[in-house]
């Protein structure tokens, strides 16, 4: 069953994702799809995550299906204008994957090539929009296509920014450009999450939210003090430093987060960064 | 107006040294106000290279020193003709358009950058200059409540803000406002929020094929816009 599918029948649904490697060396990502794909309904390959060249994106999406899995191809706007990413979405439907996520991408300066051009030649919203031209048989320029592709369109929102609203503005954006199933940033606030929900279920959007897991209270400090939308509440902080064994205390986190707002979600998609050998642990605390 | 910045001296040192006399050139207009460039730049830099030449003990440069109204009006140039007559090189402090404007006019001298061209901006105060304009061929500023997101949002991106805003600062840096909340802020004091909930199709670079061309429109007294 698709993951589209999956999603039509009320059933909650778990992704999570893997970081293609840097280099040729696929055996890790093999293992830890090996690892997972009996586990979750579809697993996210990233997209040069943190604008660091790597694996392409595409290709992890071509062998995580060979090897079982259902993948979502991650494609951000950072490095290809519109023709290269109007192919490279059609080069996908040709692979017979069909989930797509849109995203605008990190900016390159953040990245291992930060004197790179970046491109933003689309953004996250004119992304959708260009996979729905494509499925309605026509490019971004008009020009009719032969055979016309059929994706199941993603995208993110972030409920835990500040201000939310122009995210909840931009959400909407997303819905009218054809985005079919949202993906959250890392929550770690239930109670914000859930009036988040409130906000945006007339839109009648499943929305899969994100949990990053933790390996350190060093970890979550870092991402409060540097990475966007997300907030690890102290107490949260405090568990971590005072946990001894801190994987087990990250995986419990997990778990716990993931009970909490199972309820007013759809899904949950699962953010490992490095520590996929844990996914499984955290979904079996979770009954899942 | 344009924005450029001094090269370091010893950029310029390396770039000179094949030359003996040197004129060293300066513009009155944007360069000036934004003091990379103007007629006391000239003097400074004038004064820096002959203690450099002094200090390296050689000696072996004469320079020159010159102000042009604007390098990138022809009308301005014809005083190169004299001014450049015994000269082995052009240091220009026009930014790169002035450098280019007189290297067309002397097409048999070399003629050097002594300023990087930095951007389109504005006095924010006192010696600080903010970007502000991209110069793209295709304003949107009224839809952008005359904040252009091209220019100071660092994915020149045209949707909305991305996921990458952190109380209203931007991923790259922690110091710059995140151009789609300022936006986002101003539409919704003006009462316009609307706006932003319109697509913004891609852009169209055809508006803005390089290099590119404007031909005046002022044909009688009075006139330019019809």
């Amino acid at each position: 069953m698709s993951l589209k599918e999956k999603l039509s029948t009320g059933k909650f649904i778990i992704t999570t994702e893997v970081g293609p490697p840097k280099g040729m060396d696929i055996h890790e990502m093999k293992e830890n799809i090996e690892l997972l794909k009996d586990r979750v309904d579809a697993l996210n390959c990233t997209d040069q995550q943190a604008s660091v060249m790597r694996l392409g994106s595409l290709a992890s999406c071509y062998l995580a299906k060979q090897w079982g899995i259902e993948p979502v191809f991650q494609v951000t706007c950072r490095d290809r204008n519109r023709i290269a990413l109007q192919s490279d979405l059609l080069n996908a439907a040709a692979f017979g994957i069909e989930n797509v996520l849109a995203l605008t991408g990190d900016h390159v300066s953040l990245g291992d090539h930060p004197g790179a051009k970046p491109v933003f030649d689309l953004d996250s919203v004119s992304l959708l929009q260009a996979m729905k031209s494509l499925e309605e048989g026509h490019d971004l320029a008009g020009k009719e296509i032969k055979g016309t592709p059929k994706f199941f369109k993603g995208a993110v929102v972030t409920p835990g920014a500040e201000p939310v609203e122009p995210q909840i503005m931009k959400m909407h954006k997303k819905i009218k450009a054809g985005a079919q199933f949202f993906q959250t940033q890392a929550m770690y606030d239930s109670r914000k999450f859930e009036e988040f929900m409130k906000i945006v279920k007339p839109t009648g959007m499943p929305v899969l939210v994100g949990i990053v897991v933790l390996r350190s209270a060093a970890m979550a400090r870092f991402m409060n003090k540097n990475v966007a939308g997300i907030h690890v509440p102290d107490n949260l902080i405090e568990e971590m430093d005072k946990a001894e064994k801190k994987a087990a205390k990250g995986i419990e986190i997990a778990a716990r987060l993931i009970t909490e707002m199972k309820d007013s979600c759809q899904g949950v998609h699962i953010m490992a960064i490095g520590m996929e050998d844990r996914v499984p642990a955290i979904l079996d605390a979770a009954k899942l | 107006m344009i924005v450029a910045e001094a090269k370091n001296l010893t950029e310029i040192g390396k770039t000179i040294a094949p030359y003996g006399r040197i004129l060293v050139l300066g513009c009155g207009t944007c360069v000036t106000v934004c003091g990379a460039g103007g007629e006391r730049e000239v003097a400074l830099l004038h004064d820096a290279l002959r203690l450099m030449d002094m200090k390296a003990g050689n000696g072996k440069h004469v320079f020159l020193e010159c102000t042009l109204k604007r390098q990138c009006d022809p009308e301005f140039l014809d005083v190169l003709e004299e001014k450049a007559a015994n000269v082995d090189a052009v240091l220009s402090l026009g930014c790169g358009i002035g450098v280019q404007a007189v290297a067309e006019r002397l097409p048999d001298l070399p003629v050097l950058p002594g300023v990087n061209t930095s951007f389109l901006g504005m006095a924010k105060e006192w010696g600080v200059w903010d970007e502000r304009c991209a110069a793209c061929g295709d304003c949107r500023l009224d839809e952008t409540a005359g904040i252009c997101p091209i220019t100071r949002c660092t994915k020149g991106i045209l949707n909305g803000p991305c996921a990458g805003t952190k109380n209203g600062r931007c991923e790259v840096s922690k110091e710059m406002d995140c151009a789609w909340v300022l936006i986002y802020q101003r539409l919704e004091n003006m009462r316009q929020l609307e706006t932003m909930r319109r697509y913004y199709p891609p852009r169209n670079f055809r508006a803005i094929p390089r290099p590119k061309r404007v031909l005046s429109k002022i044909n009688a007294a009075g006139g330019g816009h019809e």
